[in-house]
C-alpha cells in the first residue's frame, strides 16, 4: 500500500457490483483525500447510489474493497465515522424529535447525548419542537431534522446522496451551514448528485460514473464550473 | 487504532444495543397502538368464534381435550399479524437503511426487534388466556407456572421465526401473503408439542415423564433455529 | 460431457425402472400383508428422493452462500423443485394407496401430514423465487430459505417417531433394515430410490442450464436499459 493510500480518508478498490450477471458496477476505484469534498456526478442508472450503498456498507461489492482511513466499511467501528443521508428522512413518525436522535444518539455511541442533542436542534432551528412527534412536523422541519440526525455524531466522512434534490431552501441552507462547518474542520464529504450547479459550487475534487465506470476522477476544474455542460461532453457518451 | 469491538465479543455492549432497538420498537409500539390493538381484537375474536364453532355448551364436546389447540391457534393467528409488520414498519421512511448504514450488527438489529416482538405478544397472550379461562371454563391455576413456561417457550418459536421471515418478505410485493405461507410450515413442530403439552397441563397432568419429551422437542427447536437465524440475518438484511 | 452424463443417468435410470416395474408385475407375489401393496415401491422411493434432493439443496444453498458461485445457485434450485416433485409423487401415490387399502383418501396420519409439511415449505421456496426479480438476492434469499427448510424437514421427520399413527410402523428404517418385509421384497425400494434419483440429477442438471440462460437474458436485457 502507498503512502498515499494509507493517508486517504476514502480508499475504493477494484470495486465490482453484480445483479445476477449483469456488473452495475465495474472496477471503481479512486481515492478521496481528508477534507475534500468530492462531487459524484452521473446521470439516472449510471451507479451513483450503487457505489454510495457500497460505501456505506448498506450492500456487499461482488469483488473489491472500501476502506474509511484504512478500514474496512463493514466494520462497526469504521460505521461509526460516517455519516450516511439517503433519499428518505430515516426518521420514525411516532417518536419525538428528542427520541428519534437519542435512539441514534446511543447506536453510534455520541459522548453527552442529551447536550448533543439539543445542540443539533438548536442548530437546526428545531429547538421548540423538541418533544413534538415527527408525525405531526411539516416537510420542511422532518428534513432539518433529517439532516440533525446524519451529523449528530460528528462523522469525519459524509456520504450524501442527491442531498439538494429533496430538501427545501431552508434545509438547504442549514446543510449548508452545516457542510461549510465540517470542511473547515477538515472532514470528508462525497456528494452525488445530479443536478451540477450547487454540488460544482461547493466541491474540491470530482468524479464522474458513466455505466457503472468511472470516466473521470480528478480536482474541480474551471471549465466545469464556467460551463456545465463541458463534463459530460468531454467525457461522457453522446 | 482503537481495537476494534467485536460483535458477540463485546457481550455488554451487544446487549445494550439490542436493547437499544427493543426499547424503540416498544416505544414506538406502544405509543400508537394500532397493531397492538388489532392484533388483540383478533385474538379475542378468534376465541369467540371458536365457541360458535365447537359450542362448548354441548356435554359431548370435551373442550378440556381441545383446548390447548385452540389456544395455540389464537396465538399464532395473532403472531403472523403481529409479526409481519415488524421489518416492514422500518421501510417506511427509509429507517432500516439508517439502522443498516450505524454501528449496529444486523443480528443485533434482529435480536431487538425479536425481543420487542416477544415482549408484546407474550403480553397480549397472557391476558388472552384470562380470557380464554372464563370463556371457555378451563382450569389453569394448579399448573400455572408450568404452563407459562410452555407459552414463552413456544412464543419466542413464534417469535424468532416469525422476525425472521418478516426480514427476509420486506423488500417482496406480496409480503403480507408470502409471510403467513412461508411461516405457519415452520412453526407446526414447535406448536404441535406447545398444543400436546398444554393440552396435558390442562387436564391436570404435569410436566414429566412422557411429555418432557415434546418439552426438548420445542426447547431443542427454539436454540437451533435461534441459533441458524443469527447467522444467516446478515445475508437477509445486507446481502 | 455433460450431455453425455445426462443420457448415462437418464439410462439408467429408466433401465432401473423398467426392471423394477417388471419385478414388481411378474417376481413379487401378489399379496403381501397390506393390500396393494406395491405401490409402495412408487410411494416409499419417492420420499427418500425427497428427501435426498432436499439435503443436496442444503449442500448447494451453504456452498453458494460462502462461495457467491451461481453454479450452486442453480443446481439448488434444481435440486429443490426436483425435490417437491418427488414430494408430489410420494403424497400422491400415498393417498392412491390410503383410498384403496382404507377406503380414505387423507389421513392426518404422522408421515402423511409431515411430508405435507415438507411440501409446503418448499412450495414457499418456489413462490419465493419468483417474487424475487434480481438474481443475486433471488440466490441469497433462497438459500437461507433453503438451509432453513431442510432443518425443519430434520425436525419434522424426527417428530413423527414419537407419534402414534395409524401408518404401518416404519417398515424400513436403517436401522432395523426391513425385518418387516422378506429380503427379497425390499431391495427393488432402494433400487427405485437409485433410479429416481438418477433422474432427479438429470432435471436439475437440465435446470441450471435453464438458470444459467435466464441469468445471461437478465443481463442483456440490465444491460439494454442502463445509461
Amino acid at each position: 500500500m502507498s503512502r498515499a493510500a494509507l493517508d486517504a480518508a476514502l480508499e475504493i478498490r477494484g470495486v465490482w457490483k453484480y445483479y445476477g450477471d449483469f456488473p452495475a458496477l465495474r472496477d471503481i476505484a479512486f481515492n478521496v483525500m481528508p477534507g475534500s469534498t468530492l462531487a459524484l456526478l452521473g446521470r439516472n442508472g449510471a451507479g451513483k447510489t450503487t457505489l454510495l450503498r457500497i460505501v456505506a456498507g448498506l450492500s456487499k461489492p461482488s469483488r473489491g474493497s472500501v476502506t474509511i482511513h484504512g478500514a474496512n466499511v463493514r466494520e462497526e467501528s469504521t460505521r461509526r465515522r460516517i455519516g450516511v443521508l439517503g433519499h428518505g428522512i430515516s426518521l420514525y413518525d411516532e417518536l419525538s424529535a428528542f427520541e428519534n436522535l437519542r435512539l441514534f444518539a446511543r447506536l453510534y455511541g455520541v459522548a453527552n447525548p442529551a447536550r448533543r442533542i439539543d445542540e443539533m436542534l438548536e442548530r437546526t432551528d428545531l429547538k421548540r419542537v423538541r418533544d413534538g412527534l415527527v408525525r405531526e412536523f411539516s416537510r420542511g422541519m422532518r428534513q432539518r431534522l433529517a439532516v440533525a440526525r446524519v451529523f449528530l455524531h460528528d462523522p469525519e466522512v459524509l456520504l450524501l446522496d442527491e442531498p439538494f434534490t429533496a430538501l427545501d431552501d431552508r434545509a438547504i441552507a442549514v446543510l449548508q451551514a452545516l457542510l461549510d462547518d465540517m470542511h473547515r474542520r477538515g472532514r470528508t464529504i462525497v456528494m452525488s448528485t445530479h443536478q451540477l450547479r450547487e454540488a460544482l459550487e461547493a466541491a474540491t475534487h470530482v468524479a464522474m460514473i458513466q455505466r457503472g465506470q468511472i470516466v473521470y476522477a480528478g480536482e474541480r476544474r474551471q471549465e466545469m464550473i464556467d460551463d456545465t455542460g463541458w463534463l459530460y461532453r468531454t467525457y461522457g457518451e453522446n | 487504532m482503537e481495537r476494534t469491538k467485536g460483535q458477540v465479543g463485546d457481550l455488554p455492549h451487544y446487549l445494550r444495543q439490542v436493547l437499544t432497538i427493543a426499547a424503540k420498537d416498544l416505544r414506538a409500539e406502544i405509543r400508537t397502538r394500532e397493531a397492538l390493538n388489532a392484533s388483540f381484537a383478533f385474538m379475542l375474536v378468534i376465541l369467540v368464534l371458536f365457541s360458535f364453532a365447537f359450542d362448548p355448551g354441548n356435554s359431548d364436546v370435551n373442550i378440556q381435550a381441545i383446548a390447548g389447540g385452540l389456544l395455540w391457534l389464537a396465538y399464532s393467528f395473532a403472531a403472523a399479524l403481529t409479526l409481519n409488520r415488524s421489518f416492514a414498519r422500518e421501510l417506511q421512511n427509509d429507517c432500516l437503511d439508517a439502522l443498516l448504514a450505524s454501528p449496529i450488527p444486523a443480528s443485533a438489529l434482529f435480536f431487538g426487534k425479536t425481543l420487542a416482538n416477544f415482549a408484546l405478544l407474550l403480553a397480549m397472550e397472557i391476558v388472552s388466556l384470562g380470557v380464554f379461562a372464563v370463556l371457555y371454563n378451563v382450569r389453569i391455576q394448579a399448573q400455572i407456572w408450568a404452563l407459562l413456561l410452555v407459552i414463552v417457550l413456544g412464543t419466542w418459536a413464534m417469535t424468532v421465526m416469525g422476525t425472521m421471515f418478516s426480514a427476509l418478505t420486506v423488500n417482496l410485493r406480496l409480503r403480507e401473503l408470502m409471510l403467513p405461507v412461508m411461516l405457519y410450515p415452520f412453526l407446526v413442530v414447535p406448536l404441535s408439542a406447545a398444543i400436546t403439552l398444554t393440552s396435558d397441563l390442562l387436564n391436570g397432568i404435569p410436566l414429566g415423564g412422557d411429555n418432557i419429551l415434546w418439552l426438548k422437542v420445542l426447547a431443542g427447536f427454539d436454540v437451533i433455529f435461534s441459533s441458524l437465524v443469527v447467522i444467516l440475518i446478515d445475508t437477509v438484511l445486507v446481502g | 460431457m455433460r450431455e453425455r452424463i445426462k443420457y448415462l443417468l437418464l439410462t439408467i435410470s429408466v433401465g432401473l425402472l423398467l426392471w423394477s416395474l417388471y419385478k414388481i408385475g411378474y417376481v413379487l407375489p401378489l399379496e403381501a400383508n397390506v393390500a396393494a401393496y406395491q405401490i409402495l415401491y412408487l410411494h416409499v422411493p419417492s420420499f427418500f428422493a425427497a428427501f435426498t434432493g432436499f439435503f443436496l439443496g442444503l449442500f448447494a444453498s451453504v456452498l453458494y452462500l460462502t462461495t457467491g458461485n451461481f453454479k450452486y445457485d442453480s443446481f439448488a434450485a434444481g435440486a429443490n423443485e426436483v425435490a417437491l416433485m418427488f414430494a408430489t409423487a410420494g403424497l400422491a401415490s400415498g393417498m392412491i394407496w390410503a383410498r384403496y387399502a382404507w377406503g380414505i383418501w387423507w389421513t392426518w396420519d404422522a408421515r402423511l401430514s409431515s411430508m405435507l409439511l415438507c411440501w409446503l415449505v418448499y412450495v414457499g421456496y418456489l413462490f419465493l423465487r419468483r417474487s424475487v426479480e434480481e438474481p443475486t438476492q433471488r440466490a441469497q434469499l433462497s438459500a437461507v430459505l433453503s438451509i432453513l427448510g431442510c432443518v425443519n424437514v430434520v425436525f419434522v421427520y424426527k417428530s413423527i417417531e414419537w407419534y402414534r399413527t395409524q401408518h404401518p410402523s416404519p417398515v424400513l428404517s436403517f436401522r432395523n433394515g426391513g425385518d418387516h418385509m422378506g429380503p427379497g421384497l425390499e431391495a427393488p425400494i432402494w433400487w427405485n430410490w437409485l433410479a429416481l434419483v438418477c433422474l432427479g440429477v438429470v432435471i436439475a442438471m437440465v435446470r441450471m442450464q435453464q438458470g444459467e440462460m435466464s441469468r445471461e437474458i437478465d443481463a442483456l436485457r440490465r444491460q439494454a436499459h442502463s445509461y
